[in-house]
């Protein structure tokens, strides 16, 4: 393939430099606390973003409980009832912890450092230790957003946007904008520096690390989708920790990056002069917009990968959507204007991020066709795995269609900053992403613990998450269309906004239903890690790398031998095999013998 | 070489039909509420109160007629696709994919999604890139944490200078407004903004603080308030009428309560709101 021949694999000189016969560490603490087995690494991400998805899933919960009941009391509020600042504190908590330590944490750095070594077989990632390192920093970055609630005067209240001047002035503009703003701008800049380690290790890993034969026309899509992710975090998140140092400064050092003249705050005259609060907005967006696409590409790898094992089809159209894997990630770079179309930027430059917003929605749709494309014709098989890629199409399509109204900056004028832009974005990134997630983690259960997970439960527990996000999201559209304004903590001060009141209860009720239905899922989940079936080595019958080792692989992932590659990664139903797929190790001499 | 192992039978199950059909139904349930709920209007906001509004709602209806249309094909390719092609025991068709369709649905998505942003340029050019007519009457909006303040120039014209000095709300100079300046002494300063139907209106949006936003629904239109700039916008409403003002940029503790009201009234009562006001400042 042509694609392939471009980057040749690492000579064969270098590869005999990598140890192929590792020996597993002993003790606990050397085993699993600071491994650098990038398969431990894997699941220390993964288990951090499970944490942290259940954490941000009883915010989201008391959030939808306080806006239908804002005067009702809670037990473990001080006061009795949410004040505006708590819920303001939960609204950036939220949103900082979905966004960095739930959709960036476990599609790219959990499986992604879990099978990107086993699906180019190589022994390792390039930077074992770099890893660990990089794991290390994320969860002090949690630990540091977590400690934002205990600090004196409590967690930001500046959304995780943190526009300034609101994040820049210290608690004069606010409760939680003292220390606890602080904190925050603190953890994202650890975060930021464990990512941009991590990016560079999946860089380099898959340009130098891939086996004998597997050229770049034969990676699987994940690993297409890893690549570009790492590319776009490497680019992205350089931004966000210049951008965070910078407002850091402006707080803590009196510089004025972000904060102009004539600040009156509390009618305290502000000692700033010279900045620009749109400065800020386009540095984070920069980093922001692509931050979307690093929550979802590795999403849509994954989906590309399970429809194919599934289907017992060759993915539709290979190089289309490893091309349109990189237009995304490319074109991610150049729209983060239309997060700004009424910020107050020249009015001209809505036109041309409208256009140039537009135009992603072409990668995208290329990527759907081609999936439906792969089902056509296919032999579909309703794993659980499959289920939730087929729920991830359906998410993706509509919260990808929601964006083509706001991509314009006249429908954009009306519907900025109201609940239409949270069920788009909550869709398309949010349930999409996860979708991704919970395909990955039923795809891969098996090889990740040598057990499987229970299908009956699994599939009880996708009807009922498919089923409740579109009931909690589909009606938030209707809601923004009205003119319904997000991160308001009470809407009975705006009498149109009272009005919406019924459809946000709804809403509450659909969320509390589906954040119960994930009850089956944790139980299923760690049932099965102690007592499920034992899995083989290729329960779904998979072509590609890591189905050809034992479930969970060795210490070094292959044995004590490396792969070597023949074939492209979804060779399924090949006429005249006699097997339905033939794996990428299968050399041509044996696979005559299967044809 | 490690052989693989082919233990192909395990999963060629002849599934039922049961997740296929639930699927396909789930997928049918969801275009078929939404096609409702959108057609409906039920949740539709008031009609607009500006020629660029009506143009916006316009785009609105043609871009909901393309995404809709996407939208009820793409799920429904799905489920036919999860009904259709279920496991049956038939092989699966061995396709690598078709050039000549990736060829035609991304010419197809080009064209409609472009040509989308291209049609929708007028509704922003109308509203955001015309200067505001001559005899526009100017009016200067600014926001704090968390009320909306309006001054109009008065008789003579001309907004009277701002010292951020100055500025004490507790005693009746919100805006900071300087004394020392004649063009200042018969500016009207009040928390609610009262405009003439069908003449042009051209805000001048300023905060002084942190980041707001002005909005209202009937205008479909959303500006925000950024500190050290002043941004106008301008339209002419054409209906009389009370509309609520709110700010949607997260402005701190209090950004729920902040909003005022827009009055669009007949001109002889604007004039005589302004005679009232000059006699009271």
């Amino acid at each position: 393939m042509s694609a392939g021949s471009a980057v040749s694999a690492a000579p064969e000189s270098a590869r005999r430099a990598i140890p192929t016969s590792l020996e597993a560490p002993t003790g606990f603490v050397r085993r699993y606390i600071f491994s650098t087995d990038h398969k431990v690494v894997g699941l220390q991400y993964f288990f951090l973003s499970l944490t942290a998805v259940l954490i941000g899933v009883v915010l989201s919960l008391l959030m939808r409980f306080h806006l239908v009941w804002p005067t009702a009391h809670l037990p473990f509020v001080r006061g009795g009832i949410m004040t505006p600042e708590q819920y303001l504190a939960l609204v950036t908590l939220h949103g900082t912890i979905m966004v960095f330590f739930v959709l960036t944490t476990a599609p790219q750095n959990g499986f992604g450092n879990y099978f990107l070594p086993l699906q180019i077989g190589a022994p390792e990632m390039a930077f074992p230790r770099l890893n660990s390192i990089s794991f290390w920093l994320t969860f002090a970055a949690f630990l540091c957003l977590l400690a934002t609630c205990i600090v004196p005067g409590g967690g930001p209240i500046s959304g995780w946007t943190a526009y300034p001047p609101l994040s820049g002035l210290g608690e004069v503009t606010g409760p939680g904008e003292g220390i606890g703003q602080t904190v925050w701008i603190v953890s994202i800049l650890i975060f930021c520096a464990g990512s941009l380690l991590s990016s560079v290790n999946f860089i380099a890993t898959i340009i130098d690390l891939r086996a004998p034969g597997m050229t770049l026309g034969r990676m699987p899509l994940t690993v297409w989708a890893w690549f570009v992710t790492a590319i776009s975090i490497l680019l992205a998140f350089g931004v966000l920790l210049a951008g965070g140092v910078l407002l850091l400064l402006d707080r803590s050092a009196g510089t004025n990056f972000f904060l102009p003249a004539g600040l009156v705050v509390s009618g305290q005259v502000q000692a700033h002069a010279g900045g620009s609060p749109l400065l800020w907005q386009h540095l984070f967006w920069f980093f922001g917009h692509p931050e979307v696409y690093i929550a979802i590409l590795p999403g849509m790898g994954v989906v590309s990968q399970v429809l194919a094992t599934f289907s017992r089809k060759p993915v539709f159209g290979y190089r289309a959507m490893a091309g349109s894997l990189c237009a995304i990630g490319l074109l991610g770079f150049v729209v983060w204007g239309h997060h700004m179309f009424v910020s107050g930027m020249s009015p001209y430059s809505g036109l041309t991020f409208s256009l140039l917003t537009m135009s992603i929605g072409v990668p995208s749709a290329i990527k759907t066709f081609n999936w439906l494309g792969t089902l056509w014709g296919g032999r579909i098989r309703f794993r659980s795995p499959m289920l939730f890629a087929m729920g991830f199409v359906s998410f993706f399509v509509t919260g990808g269609l929601s964006g083509i109204f706001l991509g314009q900056p006249a429908l954009d004028s009306t519907l900025h900053a109201t609940y239409y832009v949270v069920a788009h974005f909550h869709i398309v990134m949010g349930v999409a992403a996860i979708f991704g997630i919970f395909a990955a983690t039923h795809y891969w259960f098996p090889k990740m613990f040598g057990r499987v997970m229970d299908e009956t439960l699994a599939k009880l527990h996708f009807w009922l998450t498919f089923a409740g996000a579109y009931c909690i999201f589909m009606p938030l559209h209707f809601v923004g269309i009205a003119g319904g304004v997000r991160r308001y903590a009470d809407f009975t001060g705006v009498d149109y906004l009272t009005a919406l009141l019924p459809l946000h209860r709804f809403v509450t009720f659909a969320a509390f239903a589906t954040g119960a239905a994930q009850i089956i899922f944790l139980y299923n989940f760690f049932h099965s890690l102690r007592s499920g079936a034992q899995a083989p080595m290729n329960p779904w019958d998979a072509t590609t790398l890591e189905w050809t080792t034992s479930s969970p692989p060795p210490i070094d992932n292959f044995g004590g031998k490396l792969p070597r590659v023949y074939r492209g990664p979804y060779e399924y139903s090949v006429p005249g095999a006699t097997v339905d797929f033939l794996p990428q190790n299968l050399a041509i001499e044996e696979s005559r013998d299967v044809q | 070489m490690l052989a693989p192992v082919m233990t192909h039978s395990r999963n060629s199950v002849r599934g039922s039909a049961g997740p296929a059909v639930l699927l396909a139904l789930l997928l049918l349930i969801l275009v078929g509420v939404t096609v409702v709920l959108f057609a409906s209007h039920a949740y539709s906001p008031p009609s607009p109160i500006t020629a660029e509004g009506r143009l916006t709602d316009q785009q609105y209806g043609r871009t909901l007629w393309v995404a809709g249309v996407i939208f009820i094909l793409a799920q429904l390719a799905l489920a036919y696709a999860a009904l259709r092609f279920r496991d049956r025991g038939r092989p699966a068709r061995f396709i690598r994919g078709n050039n000549a369709l990736e060829v035609v649905w991304t010419l197809a998505t080009v064209v409609l999604f472009v040509g989308l942003s291209v049609m929708g340029r007028r509704a922003w050019a109308d509203a955001r890139l015309g200067a505001a007519p001559a005899d526009a009457v100017q009016i200067e909006v600014t926001t704090t944490q968390f009320v909306y303040t309006f001054r109009y120039p008065g008789p003579d014209g001309k907004f009277g200078r701002l010292d951020p000095n100055l500025v004490s709300a507790s005693t009746g100079n919100p805006l900071g407004l300087d004394p020392n300046d004649a063009a200042g002494k018969d500016d009207i300063v009040v928390p609610v903004l009262t405009v003439p139907a069908n003449r042009p209106v051209e805000l001048l949006i300023r905060s002084q603080d942190v980041v707001h936003n002005f909005f209202v629904r009937e205008l479909r239109l959303q500006q925000d308030a950024v500190p050290g700039m002043v941004i106008p916008v301008n339209f002419t409403a054409d209906r009389v009428g009370r509309y609520e003002i709110v700010c949607t940029q997260l402005c701190g503790q209090g950004h729920n309560t902040m909003r005022s009201f827009l009055n669009v009234v007949p001109e002889p009562e604007y004039e005589s709101f302004l005679k009232q006001q000059a006699v009271g400042q």
